[in-house]
């Protein structure tokens, strides 16, 4: 018998599996992903890459207001790729800080929301009981409601503890809060049917046996083997998260004028929808569409790659 | 069966009285009411006034107890912001965004259906293709997007409607609508499809795919082997067939037209609870929020308890099943 050569590294391994092989041979998939990993990397280093700094008031000139875009301004002679807005802020500068925003609020929703939710999920399905009832009983009241109007509520809420002159500070932390808060059910309901299913296997009669604390055996040993479907309620859920949250800001109950996200951006453009300055609205709107168009599709992508019954 | 009727209108009373604890201590512990109702110029005695009044003296259950006595007669308080009863402020928006609803659901309901039945018949037509494709990029656009879209498209560009508020109202005394104007109607047309597209794309996604499993089935091939008309066999014969599931998201989906309403009411202006709604949480005016939220879930848990019920009656197959699993 011949002897293997080295085993085959992670990377290797992956990019010689089922998993890369179905992702390379689905165009909707590489390209989704492409686009998602440019927006992420331009919000990432969106100071390094934003030819002006929109929230310094020393590098603002009024002058440059509603300059159109790629047409030098009249007072000034600067050029603005996607134009400025009423004080002369670069639009795409604010793009960038705005993409910043939203995927921040979208990604820490969904990871509180995930983290929350595959909790109390794994502690419903081990440990059964009241504990159970009492947590399923919540989600189902909860999932009784559309997710949005759950996450006003607790915006409303929240912003009534906070004495007015902090509400702009603790803004985004609001809104993660709201989101994340609104969306832990998916994750819940499916975490706890996987717990349900994986604690009658041996393994785990096994890690039981030797005298494992449920602590352990939920963290260790039932966890990995539920993660599969909670990765693509997460990124389904991301989709979701980024509309939630530019809903929100939309509606003026989300991220402040100060820490504008794209929501806030599409808020503040639609005020001159009528005036004739197009461009304030439809860059920031192209690019939520874009962010939200491309996650959705990458989300639909890993469940039916994920899913064995659909090969 | 009659057991399964008890106990799901059982969890729904109970829902409902959950909901109103957190209406109620929303209304209690954020803020301070009497903080909010009087104003700077306030002496100890107008404090101790108001908190007999208020009834705030009184133990927690009794004050919740007297809370729940209010809201289902009605009375909600009076609302921060306008320094007017609540339930006469919901009165007076109630017909706006309930009219905007209706229009919407029959939209929604009426083209849903149509195209879906069409996609699923032309499964291959260039149209269904293009029907498809397109709804799929309905469903990823935010709402108020769709609702600046058309604002862009037919009332800045082409100037056909307007973008905002109502047009002319007919009062009728406990009612206004916006029926019986010209400009009542034109107002409506924009709001209703940004609120009902979402649904509708919905629906007919749902009926292509339920219509396409249907088509499928042996009493179908037997219709048309018994020379029955195209029409005859899609519509009496395979279109019944898929209407419990149909229902049943209708049904859930008429709540969360309501609740979608908030959206489309902001970008139009549209003077319903909606926009009340999102003002009140703007000014953190308490009573309001807490009034909507309970009007809200009567709503939902009354639609969700008559769809389980209308389903149990639809589908006799199901009634061995759930009444097994109730118990």
């Amino acid at each position: 018998m011949e002897k293997t050569p080295n085993p085959p590294s992670a990377l290797a391994r992956f990019a010689d599996g089922d998993f890369f092989y179905t992702f390379k041979r689905s165009p909707v998939a590489v390209v989704s992903f492409v686009v998602v990993a440019l927006l992420v990397l331009a919000a990432v280093f969106a100071p390094l890459i934003a030819p002006y700094d929109p929230f310094n008031p020393a590098s603002l000139n009024l002058m440059n207001g509603f300059s159109e875009p790629m047409v030098p301004n009249a007072f000034t002679g600067e050029t603005f790729w996607l134009g400025t807005d009423d004080q002369g802020r670069d639009v795409f500068s604010t793009i960038l800080y705005g993409l910043r925003i939203s995927l921040f609020v979208g990604f820490a929703a969904v990871m509180f929301a995930l983290v929350l939710g595959v909790t109390l999920g794994l502690i419903a399905g081990y440990i059964g009981g009241w504990v159970e009832t009492l947590i399923m009983r919540v989600a189902d009241v909860q999932l009784t409601f559309p997710s949005i109007l759950v996450a006003m509520l607790i915006f409303g809420v929240a912003k009534g503890f906070t004495p007015p002159e902090y509400r702009d500070d603790v803004a985004i932390w609001v809104l993660i809060f709201a989101i994340g808060l609104s969306d832990w059910v998916q994750f819940a309901r499916v975490v706890r049917g996987a717990t349900l299913v994986e604690k009658s296997k041996d393994y785990v009669q096994a890690a039981r046996l030797i005298g494992r604390s449920p602590g352990s055996i939920m963290l260790r040993h039932i966890l990995p083997n539920v993660l599969g479907p909670v990765l693509v309620i997460a990124t389904i859920s991301l989709a979701l998260a980024i509309i939630a949250e530019a809903t929100l800001s939309f509606l003026g109950v989300g991220a402040p004028p100060t820490q504008p996200s794209l929501g806030t951006l599409i808020r503040i453009g639609q005020g001159f929808l009528f005036s004739g300055e197009w461009w304030i609205l439809l860059f920031p709107a192209v690019t939520l569409l874009t962010l939200a168009l491309s996650v959705n599709l990458l989300g639909d992508w890993l469940r039916d790659a994920l899913n064995p019954k659909l090969r | 069966m009659l057991a399964y009727i008890i106990q799901r209108v059982v969890q729904s009373v109970v829902v409902l009285l959950l909901v109103g604890l957190v209406a109620f201590s929303m209304f209690r512990f954020v803020g301070d009411p009497i903080d909010n109702m009087l104003g700077q110029e306030r002496t100890g005695a107008d404090i101790e006034r108001l908190r007999g009044q208020l009834g705030l003296d009184q133990p927690f259950p009794v004050q919740y107890y007297k809370f729940l006595e209010g809201a289902v007669q009605g009375n909600f308080g009076v609302s921060y912001r306008q320094g007017r009863p609540v339930s006469e402020i919901i009165a007076e928006r109630a017909p706006a965004t309930l009219e905007l609803a209706a229009v919407s659901g029959v939209l929604a309901i009426a083209f849903g259906i149509a195209l879906g039945v069409f996609t699923a018949i032309r499964r291959n037509g260039i149209a269904s293709h293009v029907i498809m494709a397109t709804s799929l990029i309905g469903v990823s656009l935010p709402t108020f997007l769709i609702g600046i879209l058309l604002i862009y498209l037919f009332a800045v560009e082409l100037g056909w409607l307007p973008s905002f508020g109502r047009g002319e109202v007919v009062d009728l005394g406990w009612w206004t609508t916006g029926f019986l104007t010209a400009s009542g109607l034109k107002a409506l047309i924009l709001p209703a499809i940004t609120l009902g597209l979402y649904q509708m794309t919905l629906i007919m996604r749902l009926v292509r795919s339920e219509m396409l499993e249907v088509l499928r089935q042996d009493y179908i091939r037997f219709a048309r082997a018994r020379g029955l008309r195209d029409r005859s066999v899609y519509f009496r014969h395979a279109l019944k067939n898929t209407m419990v599931p149909v229902i049943t998201v209708v049904g859930l989906q008429l709540g969360a037209i309501i609740a979608f309403a908030i959206i489309t009411e902001t970008v139009f202006q549209w003077p319903g609870v909606g926009l009340l709604f999102i003002n009140a949480i703007q000014f953190v005016d308490i009573p309001v929020m807490a009034a909507y939220l309970m009007l809200i879930s009567v709503m939902f848990v009354g639609i969700n308890l008559i769809v389980d019920l209308l389903y149990y009656f639809i589908d006799p197959r199901l009634r061995v099943d759930r009444g097994a699993a109730a118990k």
